[in-house]
């Protein structure tokens, strides 16, 4: 146990200090993210009461789809000068590996996701201050899933051809129940009588636990030769 | 080849009998006429292609586990085969929803994790084209489609609880459920029609892709 | 380094498969290395040489067959220094913190001490803060052999080390390597064609077809393994 947790720590430190040393993914995942708010808008009439009912329901559209993107590099990167070997044989347990990315590529989507808060807040005119509590504990648990699910599916299209459309087409199916719960929630936090839906918030818990599982029993099946 | 013929056979007149028995000898029902028979079709076609898809997941986690070219051919088998039936599934929905219900579609819980379900088996489907090494292709699609199957139940759930308006369960629902004791037998007659039927077909499935392996072999044995 | 002559461990192939769909790239393989043992590994693009060597460093799963580690203290799993192709480290990163962030994985005991000391052997002190993407294909070639180096392995293994490396460099390396041959670590290298790599070796195997086709401890045959049809 302490070994995979220590080497989780490890990897986990090396993906989040090379991606704040370049904020390429970062940076790409922020402004995908705002260009499709942005469109979604267009869509709607952002002052009726109506729009916030649909908003909620777009915004985790966007993360969705910005999670199909960013989850791309996850592996591929490790291509390169085949770090993928290095960390194979480095590690005792590869869940150690699917763990690391799994946090780093959760806390990237979480950063993505409180910076379009405001944004969101400002075009949706909705205030999000007294539920940020809310609002962070749903993101995290909806965030985890994605990352979790995202990973696992991105350890698999990186052995395939068409990779960059093939990940968004067997992903994004699989996270149709994050993007029901986690609108649920936040319609419920941005309704004129606010509320916190703890079943949508135990439901997104219970994805995260069984991908979390899956990933357990069969990740090192994901990165064999 | 004569038990495969023969087998072909009697799933074939068990179909005939099922679709005969649904048409003229089940009862009329009270609220919607003859349309409602389409339902035997329905829920038959959705059982069948359930019960291929959870032997297509069996079949993935035994060839994780044992890695024999046989479960993949299975696997793929059932999942062509699930897949067929569960398109029967998302066209006869509509047909029968339409008159029944005044709308074609709706997103409850049931039409939306069958119609999640076909998504993901096609995937299921579209990755097997995408990687070329045989071995590489079989342990891919296997775990993608464990991750595939264990959604399901999740996505159900979810749908379920937040947004649903499929009929109370007429078979497996609370007390308004049952289905009138006459179109019983109709009933269960359509669903080991549309069983054995998914069976001939997953076997015959099945031989073809141990045949396309086989052709496979030779050709790059002859090769060099 | 006195530590790791005493580990000597063996390296043991028995009936070797390993099959890409219909592609065998390795078949029927046996091949048995005394510890302390330096193999020089020959034979064509294309004969199983990487494919033996990644199997070798428990990164390819053989398709049938066994692989063992004679000598090896049976509770601790064998340390092994796979160098490759690719270099396995992060370009992104400095060669100092590439080295510390494997050592913490491998579970390298005193990891500073041990990053500095290997920083030094491989000459890359000055520019240890420096990101890998600035080095040279040689100095890379050095933080690859650093990592491999970490952990102190038992057994060695190089998938043709001197590619793309200019003399000076190719010097460095088999100087390197010559000092762990004495030492007496277990080294098994892929070489591509005669060099003074291949002087160190004190036996010599032949691949053809994922199979042993030749096999030689004698010093008059040795070389000519490697001009074999083909080289």
């Amino acid at each position: 146990m302490m070994p995979l947790l220590s080497n989780a720590t490890a990897i986990f430190g090396k993906e989040v200090r090379t991606e704040f040393r370049s904020r390429e993914l970062l940076s790409s995942t922020i402004v995908f993210v705002l260009i499709v708010v942005v469109l979604f808008s267009f869509t709607l009439d952002t002052n009726s009461n109506e729009s916030r009912r649909f908003a909620p329901g777009l915004l985790w559209l966007a993360f969705l789809f910005a999670s199909s993107l960013m989850m791309q590099p996850c592996f591929l990167r490790e291509r390169t000068n085949d770090t993928l070997s290095a960390l194979r044989s480095s590690v005792s347990d590869t869940f150690a590996i699917f763990l690391a990315k799994i946090a780093a590529n959760a806390l990237f989507l979480l950063l993505t996701e409180l910076l379009m808060l405001p944004v969101f807040a400002v075009m949706f005119n909705v205030s999000f201050v007294a539920q940020f509590p809310g609002i962070l504990l749903t993101f995290f648990v909806g965030s985890l899933g994605i990352a979790t699910a995202g990973t696992a599916v991105a350890a698999i299209s990186t052995q395939a051809r068409m990779r960059e459309l093939l990940l968004p087409v067997l992903l994004l199916p699989l996270l149709a129940p994050i993007l029901v719960a986690s609108t649920e929630v936040t319609v419920g936090l941005m309704s004129p009588d606010p509320f916190m839906q703890w079943k949508g918030i135990g439901f997104l818990a219970v994805f995260d636990v069984v991908f979390l599982t899956a990933l357990w029993l069969f990740g090192e099946y994901l990165l064999e030769e | 080849m004569a038990k495969r013929f023969l087998f072909g056979l009697v799933a074939i007149a068990l179909v005939v009998g099922a679709a005969y028995s649904s048409l003229l000898i089940a009862p009329e029902e009270r609220t919607m006429g003859a349309l409602y028979r389409i339902f035997f079709l329905h829920v038959s076609c959705a059982w069948a292609g359930l019960t291929a898809f959870s032997i297509c997941f069996a079949a993935n986690l035994l060839y994780v586990w044992k890695r024999k070219e046989k479960y993949d051919g299975l696997g793929v088998a059932c999942a062509e085969v699930g897949l067929a039936f569960t398109t029967v599934v998302l066209i006869t929905g509509p047909i029968w929803a339409k008159p029944a219900w005044g709308i074609y579609w709706t997103w409850d819980a049931r039409l939306t994790s069958t119609f999640i379900l076909w998504l993901l088996y096609i995937s299921y489907l579209l990755l097997r084209t995408l990687v070329e090494e045989a071995d590489r292709r079989a342990l891919l699609s296997a775990l993608f489609g464990i991750f595939a199957f264990i959604d399901v139940p999740i996505v159900f759930g979810a749908i379920r609880w937040w947004r649903t308006q499929h009929p109370a369960p007429v078979i497996m629902g609370g007390a308004n459920s049952g289905l009138d004791t006459a179109m019983r037998p109709t009933f269960w007659l359509a669903v080991l029609a549309m069983h054995v039927f998914m069976a001939f077909l997953i076997v015959e499935r099945y031989g073809l892709e141990r045949m396309r392996g086989e052709v496979e072999m030779l050709r790059q044995e002859a090769e060099g | 380094m006195a530590a790791a002559a005493e580990r000597k461990i063996g390296l043991q192939f028995e009936k070797i498969e390993k099959r890409y769909g219909s592609v065998h790239a390795l078949r029927n393989l046996n091949l048995a290395i005394a510890p302390g043992e330096c193999v020089a590994l020959a034979g064509r693009n294309g004969s199983g040489k990487t494919t033996l060597l990644r199997v070798a460093s428990g990164l390819t799963r053989p398709t049938r067959g066994s692989l063992s580690f004679p000598g090896l203290v049976s509770d601790r799993p064998p340390q092994i220094g796979f160098v490759a192709h690719a270099t396995m480290v992060y370009d992104e990163l400095s060669a100092e913190e590439n080295l510390l962030f494997f050592a913490k994985l491998l579970g390298v005991s005193d990891r500073q001490a041990r990053v500095t000391e290997l920083l030094r052997e491989v000459g890359l002190t000055e520019r240890k803060d420096s990101l890998v993407r600035t080095f040279s294909r040689g100095m890379r070639q050095r933080v690859a052999i650093a990592r491999a180096l970490l952990a102190e392995p038992d057994l060695l293994l190089f998938d043709e080390p001197a590619t793309g490396l200019d003399p000076e460099a190719t010097d460095w390396l088999t100087e390197h390597l010559r000092k762990h041959r004495d030492q007496g670590c277990t080294i098994l290298m892929s070489l591509h064609g005669q060099s003074d790599m291949a002087r160190l070796a004190t036996r010599a195997v032949r691949l053809e077809a994922g199979t042993v086709v030749a096999d030689t401890r004698s010093s008059a045959t040795l070389q000519s393994i490697f001009s074999f049809a083909g080289g």
